[in-house]
């Protein structure tokens, strides 16, 4: 750091030292450096599912840089003469057609598409899994409520980007992808005209929407992931990572390897092997075969149409929404068939964006949480994270019923009533299913610490008796499994204070009473066991 | 005749003889038998032959449902019209006679001859007129444009069978079956005839020649020389089978990676 001319040294400072001092007065790196390169994170295989969306992310953004090179974001039309024989004089747009050269006449164009296409899908699936590992295990809470959010936003522009890539090369697979958000877009009511031809510049399909799309895809929505992502990285490293309870692991501190070596190289390596696994997936199976879609035209559709699985709950809702439509005084209809659905598709995700401030008003906890919660030991929540998971499964079978139809040989019909029913009734069996799972988990870890260990090994005792043996446990495994707060629940106090007065309570006191009853109340957790429990099992008697 | 008479008593005089007889007797029915009214008025002898042994076959397999008389019943359609094709179509299928009644007759192996489903074709062609089994030049497809089948494909086809005809479900469990690997002549018939939920594409709506481009297209993209230039198709169901296998062996084996990883954790360096 020192920029003094009087430094009494008897050599000169060698080339290294020079540049980087050079640099460090200039740029700040050795302060930034020494802070974070050091930053310790904990080792876990669960805290690398964002990693695998990072890798994923960075080779979607490299690989669509070459196909940005060789496509051409036109909806002019041409005649197809190219070396692919089956489209062989085929009218076409020359979004469609340079899909097509990219595929069979640009070196390694296939290859990269597919790379492309398949890092996309792992992409928002490795999202997805990495939201979900943070939900379940609570590292939503203080102070990580922003980042959720960023991540969640990621997650839906990840969703865009797929969705507006899914469209351009101009297919007739994406073509009804887009015909679909028209659809969607029309069904707006009162505003739905205006926007549509807004949106498409003018009448269904145009020549528009993919030059747009483009600059959505390569552009805006990459852009601000890309900042989004930065930003989330940066909150990881300030508010350093959450990690499981264990011995040694405190609110207070971190306990893992230094990101400077281990984890650069670890990280390093790891993403080479994403890289690797994913160029083997694309070179040996094929994705979005647009050769065999044959290009859009308005008046074509084919059965089997479904968009990208990210976006499958949506079409999901949209199919087993029955048609029902309005046509209100005026002349104008008002289309509940499509509405409804596009309402929900608002709803879905803003139910998952909203979790961590819904619970934080629940249990009124303002405390900072660094160490993870076991699914287990927050039945509602974990039982919340199913229920949202089984509506979107539901919502994903409702998208493919075609096919669960003709490879299952069943009735399409049967199919979208049973998802009819089971959008309303499978969230809550899994709900509760789940709770009751949870709590029997929490129940055996209460007979582990009291008991000990099951080992299976049976004894007899000298007067006949035939006992289990049981094995206590280590104070690792003991601290392990009674870490976690339990909260008390909510108690509303009594409705009149000790001179008869009625005291205020507010609807929504109540509500809050209530739900913090059904999360911590007795129905809510087991009681972890306390220490004189404990002690009092554990001294005295011999067996057990 | 001293020769002859000397050897009347030979041991394979008998055996002469008989082959002699047989001889002539063949020779004389050959040459007296009514051969030249048989060749004169063949096609409608072996036609009504046809269409007789056609019927007995039809009275055993197809009367319970299809009417004695081809009439159709409760059970079944009127047969009057379907027209030869039509016939050959179910039956070399195995979708006639049908195993049970439900949404659709399914696809399975076929039990008849080539000869027995050109008699019954033949009884079900004599009760009214209907399309013809086509002829091989008419479902060759060498014979057809690739490009121009393709586009009529995804025009009057794709709605059902999918964008390169792997299938798809229709309403009530009816469906669309993949044509992957159907013989061109079973797909030249499905066009003329619109057999079981499938709509007719008769002459007038698909010239034989746009047929015969479409079957070109299904063979290049679905036949036994099909290519996938992009490796595995996957059973060309798109996006759902892509989304499934992205889920179970893409980010499935990444997980896998990330457990190996993290197991593998640096030692802490003891001082």
């Amino acid at each position: 750091m020192s920029t003094t001319t009087t430094d009494a040294r008897r050599n000169p400072p060698g080339r290294g030292e020079r540049f980087a001092d050079w640099t460090d007065s200039r740029l700040g790196l050795h302060g930034a450096g020494r802070k974070n390169l050091r930053k310790v994170f904990p080792d876990h295989w669960s805290f690398m599912l964002g990693e695998i969306a990072m890798y994923t992310f960075l080779i979607v953004l490299l690989t669509g840089v070459y196909l940005t090179l060789f496509f051409k974001p036109s909806m002019a039309e041409m005649t197809y003469h190219g070396s692919y024989a089956p489209m062989n004089g085929v009218r076409m747009t020359e979004a469609y057609a340079s899909t097509l050269d990219i595929s069979f006449d640009v070196r390694g164009g296939l290859l990269i598409r597919q790379i492309h296409h398949w890092s996309a899908l792992i992409f928002i699936a490795a999202m997805a899994t990495h939201m979900m590992r943070v939900f379940f295990t609570g590292a939503f809470r203080k102070p990580r409520e922003v980042n959720w959010i960023f991540g969640f936003t990621l997650l839906v522009l990840g969703c865009i980007a797929g969705f507006t890539g899914y469209s351009l090369p101009d297919d007739l697979l994406s073509g009804t992808g887009v015909r679909f958000m028209e659809g969607a877009t029309l069904a707006t009511p009162v505003i739905g005209t205006y926007l549509a031809f807004f949106l498409w510049g003018g009448e269904f399909p145009g020549t528009d929407i993919i030059p747009r799309f483009f600059a959505v895809h390569v552009l805006l929505v990459p852009g601000i992931m890309l900042g989004l992502f930065v930003l989330h990285i940066i909150l990881v490293f300030y508010h350093k990572h959450t990690q499981y309870a264990g011995s040694g692991k405190t609110e207070e501190n971190v306990v893992g390897m230094p990101f400077m070596p281990v984890y650069v190289a670890k990280a390093g390596g790891f993403f080479f092997l994403i890289f690797g696994v994913i160029t083997v997936i694309a070179g040996l199976f094929t994705i979005n075969p647009v050769w065999d879609l044959g290009p859009y035209r308005p008046d074509m559709v084919s059965t089997g149409a479904q968009p990208d699985w990210y976006m499958g709950w949506t079409e999901g809702l949209i199919r087993f929404m029955p048609g029902w439509e309005w046509v209100i005084p005026g002349g104008y209809t008002i289309n509940f068939g499509v509405f409804i659905p596009l309402t929900l598709v608002g709803v879905v995700p803003i139910m998952m964006m909203a979790y961590p401030f819904f619970e934080s008003w629940v249990t009124g906890d303002r405390r900072e949480h660094h160490i993870l919660d076991r699914p287990r030991n927050v039945p509602t929540r974990t039982g919340f994270g199913v229920a949202w998971l089984t509506l979107v499964f539901v919502l994903l079978t409702a998208g493919g019923n075609d096919l669960w139809a003709t490879h299952f040989h069943l009735s399409i019909n049967t199919i979208t009533w049973t998802v009819r029913i089971a959008f309303f009734v499978a969230p809550v069996l899994a709900f509760w299913i789940t709770r009751r799972i949870c709590l029997g988990l929490q129940r055996r870890d209460r007979e582990k610490i009291l008991h000990g260990r099951e080992t299976g090994i049976i004894k007899r005792l000298p007067h006949g008796e035939f006992i289990e043996v049981h094995e206590p446990l280590s104070q690792d495994e003991l601290h392990k499994l009674t870490a976690h707060d339990q909260y008390a629940p909510l108690e509303l106090g009594p409705s009149v204070d000790d001179n008869g007065v009625v005291r205020k309570q507010s609807p929504v006191q109540k509500l809050r009473a209530r739900l913090s009853q059904g999360y911590f109340g007795e129905a809510g957790q087991i009681p972890k066991p306390t220490r004189r429990e404990y002690e009092e099992i554990t001294s005295g008697h011999g067996h057990h | 005749m001293k020769k002859l008479s000397a050897r009347r008593r030979h041991p394979l005089a008998a055996l002469v003889v008989l082959l002699i007889a047989l001889a002539a007797t063949g020779g004389l029915y050959a040459t007296f038998a009514p051969t030249g009214k048989a060749q004169a008025d063949e096609t409608s002898a072996a036609q009504s032959l046809a269409v007789e042994e056609g019927q007995k076959l039809y009275r055993v397999g197809c009367a319970s449902c299809h009417g004695t008389g081809g009439q159709g019943s409760s059970d079944g359609p009127s047969l009057v019209g379907v027209g030869a094709a039509a016939v050959d179509f179910q039956v070399s299928t195995g979708r006639m006679p049908l195993q049970q009644q439900g949404a659709q007759a399914p696809k399975k192996p076929n039990i008849y001859t080539q000869k027995e489903i050109d008699q019954l074709a033949a009884y079900v062609a004599s009760l009214g007129p209907g399309p013809a089994v086509p002829e091989e030049s008419q479902y060759d497809p060498a014979g057809g444009d690739v490009g121009r089948g393709g586009d009529l494909f995804r025009n009057n086809c794709a709605q059902c069978h999918n964008f390169t005809g792997k299938g798809g479900a229709l309403t009530d469990g009816k469906y669309a079956p993949n044509i992957d690997g159907v013989d061109p002549k079973h797909m030249y018939e499905a066009m003329v005839t619109g057999p079981q939920n499938m709509p007719a594409f008769p002459d007038g709506v698909l010239t034989p020649e746009n047929k015969q481009d479409i079957i070109a297209y299904l063979d290049e993209v679905g036949g036994d020389e099909a290519e996938s230039p992009g490796g595995f198709s996957l059973g060309g169901l798109g996006p759902v089978s892509e989304g499934l296998f992205a889920w179970v062996f893409g980010l499935g084996a990444l997980i896998v990676l990330t457990i190996w990883i993290a197991a593998r954790t640096a030692k802490a360096r003891k001082s």
